[in-house]
């Protein structure tokens, strides 16, 4: 991990702090998003926050991006406390965003998306000559060859990222968020991408940076501020740190989310996925010839950054996603042709990754949301059972410990981890033989996610086949007998749980050098 | 760890506004008695049995209608196309009544009424689940493939009869096929049949939806669709079904109507897709799907309908009621977002 940067680790005019997070906590209900963050961002150089899903990051950057207001604490812009009520009041101060997802309009033009909301007039409306004259100019100065005139969905992804960088320096920023900008850039756009950096912190603009490529990260970086639960662990300048000190901030000692349960025989293979492959809508294989089992009692953990193909690999195994080949064999026998209520049937579910999206609907109750899946399950001739399903709702509601006054209360009622107890609780009712679940933890605190694991530890024991995803490295080495580590759509490695994190982290790629 | 303060914001709520959310979510009750209260007091024939009954047995087409409606609202979708299939069913209905002439047979059939009624009810099926299968399969826009439908349905129904009325559905004895006013006209103690016929539906549907495993599978595809699917739901069966259903009950509402008029003209029901969806509506269902009842979308039908009839008894012109059909639409959607959009943005 040579730096082969030329950020030097010592600033000749050593940047002064422009903007300030002092004591800043953010709370959503009952869930603490962040809890009292001091953060400080210099001029002219990149500051770098680390830290896992839900440690805080994006909450922090939306914050000091004036998205959201924080419940307390305060923001200091040039030694003066300053309150933005909106984005749009943090642009007038010179402080941009740029969100993981792009807010760009593909339908239009590359001039009409830096110029959107702030047309530039002329005497006979709208000065499209002077707009393209503008955004000529800003491409120049990226040195980017985008004509002005291209729709947006005809340029490639890193291109769209310096689009967004363009339209923020359209509007004269001193101070640039990024959120995660090269998670989905190849390794030559992020080339480019660093060369733009580098060449916007020469010109005294201030980058914050956010990225879960920790390798790739230090190289750019000058500053290095650690996450964890919402609050502030470490801080350093680049001079003084590496990766394990990164690794070891992030992920914490005090982390323990139980351990793989054992005394007890596992059975047979559960679970077979033969050669699957999975394309993306264009054609391109996110998951490649990949093959695992899972036997039955067995947890087994997927590990693997964002776009790895965890998601697509278990949406295809749930029948969710259409596979280009492969198989996938449930107790023996050949599920791929299968609708997804017919494998949820058979014992084949998945838990999915956005509970929101995907998991709840929420226009129903809860005990509705508990007994979804399993309606056949008390209904008999024409009509469900109302006791049947009363019994099977407070079964689940003890069962899986979901917080609630009961099973008429609406969904929106409950906190995340709830939430998501009611999604894993309606997949559970259907009394699968192989659960799935796509980052289970995401979004719920640690009390809820150690109680989520629990669950799956029982279910194993029971002889429940688990095969469960996640992006955080700590979660992999709680309940998980075994750990598969998923890069570009393949497996990389195979661990069992004594390995280190450093091991899995290295495995997927994280590690690696762009 | 948050169950106490979710009890605590509840118990407030229920408590602080347990008027004004009986008023909100009782609306449509509250505004039939109101309207019922207004007439009677200035017409004295409204207040009258046989006034009432007259008034149901209009609201019946708007009421069937609503149902079918109701159903695929509750999906998230629209149906556009129920007033013409309810004209195109009328028109076949009518034709088949006049007898079906097989020319290479060289024989004019007679289908007896039960038989034009059952095949009646099959085409308005067939329409429907074109709708569906647009929808659901070749992922059509619901409002485009309605749409599209409505103008395909109402122009089959013209080109049926040239764009003329069949008269006289009354059947001749000697063909055995008397019976078809016995939809419009005949009651059983005293209740016309055409309101039998929209509370036996109303009865169905309401069962179908509260008490059977399809009814769970509309609400939690209307709710949120990719949810229901990972549930195994099986959403695009339920969307073909809703469509299906909506085009039976059109047919059946075209029968009725054309029973009541013994005539079957093509362009019978023009702009009854739109009373439709405002009688569900205004019975409290959200368009975006998910949310509403039979009991609503009845008591919708029937402010509607006895809203336009009241208006008609004291000498309104025609005019004005469409003023105040569109007003009272317009106020029960401004309800459904007071309603809604508070409920829907708790965290």
């Amino acid at each position: 991990m040579s730096p082969r940067t030329s950020v030097p680790d010592a600033t000749p005019e050593p940047g002064h702090v422009v903007l300030a997070a002092r004591n800043v906590a953010k709370s959503y209900g009952n869930v603490h998003a962040l809890k009292g963050v001091n953060f400080d961002i210099h001029q002219g150089q990149v500051t770098t926050l680390f830290g896992e899903n839900g440690a805080g990051k994006s909450t922090l950057m939306k914050v000091l991006s004036g998205v959201i207001q924080p419940t307390s604490g305060e923001i200091i812009l040039d030694g003066r406390p300053v309150v933005f009520g909106n984005a749009a009041e943090a642009r007038d101060h010179g402080i941009s965003i740029i969100h993981q997802e792009l807010s760009l309009a593909p339908n239009l033009s590359v001039r009409d998306n830096i110029f959107m909301g702030r047309e530039l007039h002329g005497t006979t409306g709208v000065d499209f000559a002077e707009e393209e004259r503008q955004t000529r100019k800003l491409m120049e100065e990226l040195e980017e060859n985008i004509d002005p005139l291209t729709p947006v969905e005809d340029l490639r992804l890193g291109q769209q990222q310096i689009v967004e960088i363009a339209r923020a320096l359209s509007v004269n920023s001193r101070i640039l968020i990024m959120d995660e900008p090269t998670s989905a850039l190849s390794a030559s756009e992020v080339e480019v991408l660093f060369k733009v950096i580098r060449d916007l912190t020469a010109r005294g603009v201030s980058i914050v940076y956010i990225s879960h490529h920790l390798e790739e990260a230090l190289t750019i970086t000058d500053h290095a501020v650690v996450l964890r639960d919402g609050n502030m662990t470490a801080y350093a300048p680049r001079a003084e740190i590496d990766l394990e000190w990164i690794v070891r901030n992030m992920v914490g000692e005090n982390y323990d989310l139980g351990s793989p349960p054992n005394g007890y025989e596992m059975g047979g293979v559960a679970l077979s996925i033969r050669n699957l492959s999975v394309p993306d809508a264009s054609g391109v294989d996110l998951v490649r010839d990949l093959s695992l089992d899972v036997r039955a009692g067995e947890i087994v953990c997927v590990y693997g950054l964002m776009g790895a193909g965890r998601t697509e690999l278990l949406e295809a195994a749930a029948g969710r996603l259409a596979k280009t080949g492969g198989e996938i064999v449930l107790e023996g026998r050949e599920v791929s042709h299968l609708s997804i209520g017919e494998r949820i049937a058979r014992g084949l579910a998945l838990v999915p990754e956005d509970r929101q999206r995907d998991g709840l609907v929420q226009t129903m109750s809860v005990g509705q949301n508990l007994s979804l899946a399993s309606i056949r399950n008390f209904t008999r001739g024409l009509f469900t059972q109302h006791r049947a399903e009363k019994k099977l709702i407070q079964d689940s509601i003890r069962e899986v410990t979901v917080k609630t006054d009961g099973g008429d209360a609406s969904i929106g009622s409950l906190s995340g981890g709830n939430q998501q107890k009611v999604v894993i609780g309606k997949i559970l009712a259907t009394k699968p033989r192989v659960i799935m679940l796509d980052e289970p933890s995401r979004g719920i605190d640690i009390g809820a996610k150690a109680e989520v694991f629990r669950l799956l530890a029982e279910g194993a024991k029971q002889g429940l086949a688990v095969l469960y995803s996640t992006s955080e490295v700590g979660e992999c080495l709680s309940i998980a007998h075994r750990i598969i580590v998923m890069h570009k759509g393949r497996i990389s490695a195979v661990f069992d749980s004594n390995a280190s994190k450093e091991q899995i982290m290295a495995a997927s790629g994280e590690a690696e050098a762009a | 760890m948050s169950d106490t303060t979710n009890t605590q914001t509840a118990k407030r709520s229920t408590g602080g506004f347990d008027i004004a959310r009986l008023l909100l979510e009782g609306r449509a009750f509250f505004a039939l008695i109101v309207i019922i209260a207004v007439f009677s007091y200035m017409s004295p024939n409204y207040f009258t049995t046989s006034n009432f009954l007259i008034m149901s047995s209009h609201v019946a087409i708007y009421g069937l209608l609503a149902i079918g409606m109701l159903l695929v609202i509750l999906n998230g979708g629209i149906d556009l196309s129920v007033g013409s299939i309810l004209a195109l069913a009328g028109v076949s209905a009518g034709a088949m009544m006049q007898g079906i002439e097989l020319q290479a047979l060289g024989v004019i059939l007679y289908p007896p009424v039960w038989a034009v009624v059952v095949l009646t009810c099959v085409l308005g099926a067939f329409v429907g689940a074109v709708n569906g299968v647009l929808i659901s399969i070749f992922k059509v826009p619901a409002f485009v493939a309605t749409l599209g439908v409505m103008y395909v349905a109402r122009g089959v129904a013209l080109l049926m009869t040239n764009g003329l009325t069949y008269n006289n559905l009354a059947g001749k004895a000697e063909f055995g096929n008397t019976g078809f006013n016995w939809l419009g006209f005949s009651r059983i103690a005293g209740i016309p049949i055409s309101v039998l016929v929209l509370a036996a539906a109303a009865i169905i549907a309401g069962l179908m939806l509260s008490r059977s495993a399809f009814g769970r599978w509309l609400y939690a595809s209307g709710g949120n669709e990719r949810a229901a699917e990972l549930s195994g739901v099986p959403t695009r069966r339920v969307k073909i079904a809703v469509y299906t259903l909506s085009g039976i009950l059109s047919a059946i509402a075209g029968l009725v109507l054309a029973s009541q008029l013994t005539s079957a003209g093509p362009t019978a029901g023009q702009t009854y897709e739109l009373t439709a969806i405002a009688a569900v509506v205004i019975g409290g269902a959200a368009l975006t799907g998910g949310r509403g009842t039979v009991r609503g979308t009845m008591l919708g039908a029937f402010v509607i309908g006895f809203l336009s009839d009241g208006l008609v008894i004291i000498g309104v012109s025609s005019y004005w009621q469409t003023v105040f059909t569109g007003a009272v639409i317009v106020l029960a959607v401004l309800m459904n977002s007071l309603q809604y959009g508070r409920g829907g943005r708790k965290v």
